[in-house]
């Protein structure tokens, strides 16, 4: 398949409480594979989802947050985060994973996957977007 | 212009299926063409033959099935999704030693990949849920 | 490039039109659909809201689901175009990306 078009996943829900989160993550590993242009962004409590800690044993439920670490192996590397729902909850960046992807074009440098971006910013790269996924 | 819609609730608990539904039949009317409908989270559960609404409500399942006979609309629910939900296909209930199967007629069992195909493909993707 | 966003949730319980309109540029639309309808209604608290964001955006509603809660076209904010399914899939055709605020 010739067309690359750029796809964005859009996430506003906190992980655990429904399965969005969770769900999410499967399409936008499986979009891989179709080598399209695969951003994801994170918006109000989408931001949860990437928080640090996530201890899921006392809920019985899987963890599927080291999953988010896998991404850049699947090359998307671009997780954008909006600055004003960090701030609207009391976070910062430094609340969130650590992750990183490698970039081959620039001798395998270790690069920051997470994009911290205003609203102005997000509401920008969405214009740029030909298909959004929301969940 | 060719559309894909993607379901992401069951029916009856939210709008969302009626919606998607009135969309499809509407963009029909206007000669657009349905690329596929993809059901995914408890959206799968359009897909079961077994709901019994009351005689005097709509029946969204026979309404999707209507829509795949005479419109030959492809109705793919996320086979992920499905195996949670236990909506399933001879194939798939033989497969996992189950002794039933609900599928309705007109829908089919695919995986996600289906999702990004009929988004690449398509000219528009559209999104309904809670 | 211009978005469709589709607002199906009524701003009196959830924050989607709120992030709607924070992330939507001028220029793109925005169609009120199932519990969003609400927001169209004139006299509410986010009344002012949905006004202000018409300096932008061209807003429409979808009567069907206007007339399945009772609230009257007459009540709804002058300026906001009342449309049927048909008219909700000429949006989205006339737009060049949905984005549902689910």
């Amino acid at each position: 398949m010739s067309t690359v078009k750029k796809f964005l996943f859009l996430n506003r829900k906190a992980p655990y409480g429904t399965i969005y989160a969770l769900e999410s993550l499967e399409v936008v590993l499986i979009s891989a594979a179709f080598e399209q242009d695969v951003s994801m962004a994170f918006v109000d409590d989408g931001v949860y989802q990437l928080l640090k800690g996530q201890k899921t044993d006392g809920i019985g439920m899987k963890n599927f947050s080291p999953t988010y670490s896998a991404l850049g192996d699947y090359d998307i590397t671009r997780l954008y985060v909006e600055k004003e729902s960090l701030e609207a909850r009391g976070l910062t960046v430094d609340d969130l994973m650590d992750l990183k992807w490698e970039d081959e074009d620039d001798d395998w440098a270790e690069k920051d996957s997470i994009i911290v971006v205003s609203s102005a910013e997000l509401a920008d790269i969405m214009e740029q977007q030909e298909v959004i996924l929301s969940f | 212009m060719k559309f894909t819609v993607q379901v992401n609730e069951g029916p009856y608990q939210h709008q969302a299926a009626d919606t998607a539904q009135q969309f499809v039949r509407a963009a029909l009317e206007k000669g657009h063409e349905i690329y596929r409908v993809f059901f995914y989270h408890d959206g799968v559960n359009n897909g079961t033959r077994l709901t019994v609404p009351p005689q005097d409500d709509r029946h969204l399942q026979k309404g999707w099935t209507e829509l795949a006979e005479k419109h030959g609309i492809d109705l793919v629910i996320c086979i992920a999704a499905a195996q949670r939900r236990g909506i399933m296909d001879p194939d798939e209930a033989k497969r996992q030693g189950l002794d039933a199967d609900n599928i309705a007629p007109g829908f089919r069992i695919s995986g996600l990949g289906q999702l990004i195909e009929g988004g690449i493909q398509s000219d528009r993707t559209i999104v309904f849920g809670d | 490039m211009a978005i469709l966003h589709i607002v199906n949730k009524s701003p009196y319980e959830r924050n989607n039109l709120a992030s709607c309109l924070r992330l939507a540029k001028a220029g793109a639309g925005v169609i009120l659909i199932e519990d969003g309808v609400v927001a169209a209604a004139d006299g509410g608290k986010f009344s002012g809201m949905i006004k202000d964001a018409m300096k932008d955006l061209k807003i429409s509603v979808l009567g069907p689901d206007l007339d399945a809660r009772g609230i009257s076209r007459d009540k709804v904010i002058e300026g906001i175009d009342v449309v049927d399914y048909g008219g909700f899939v000429d949006l989205v055709a006339e737009y060049d990306c949905p984005q549902s605020w689910l």
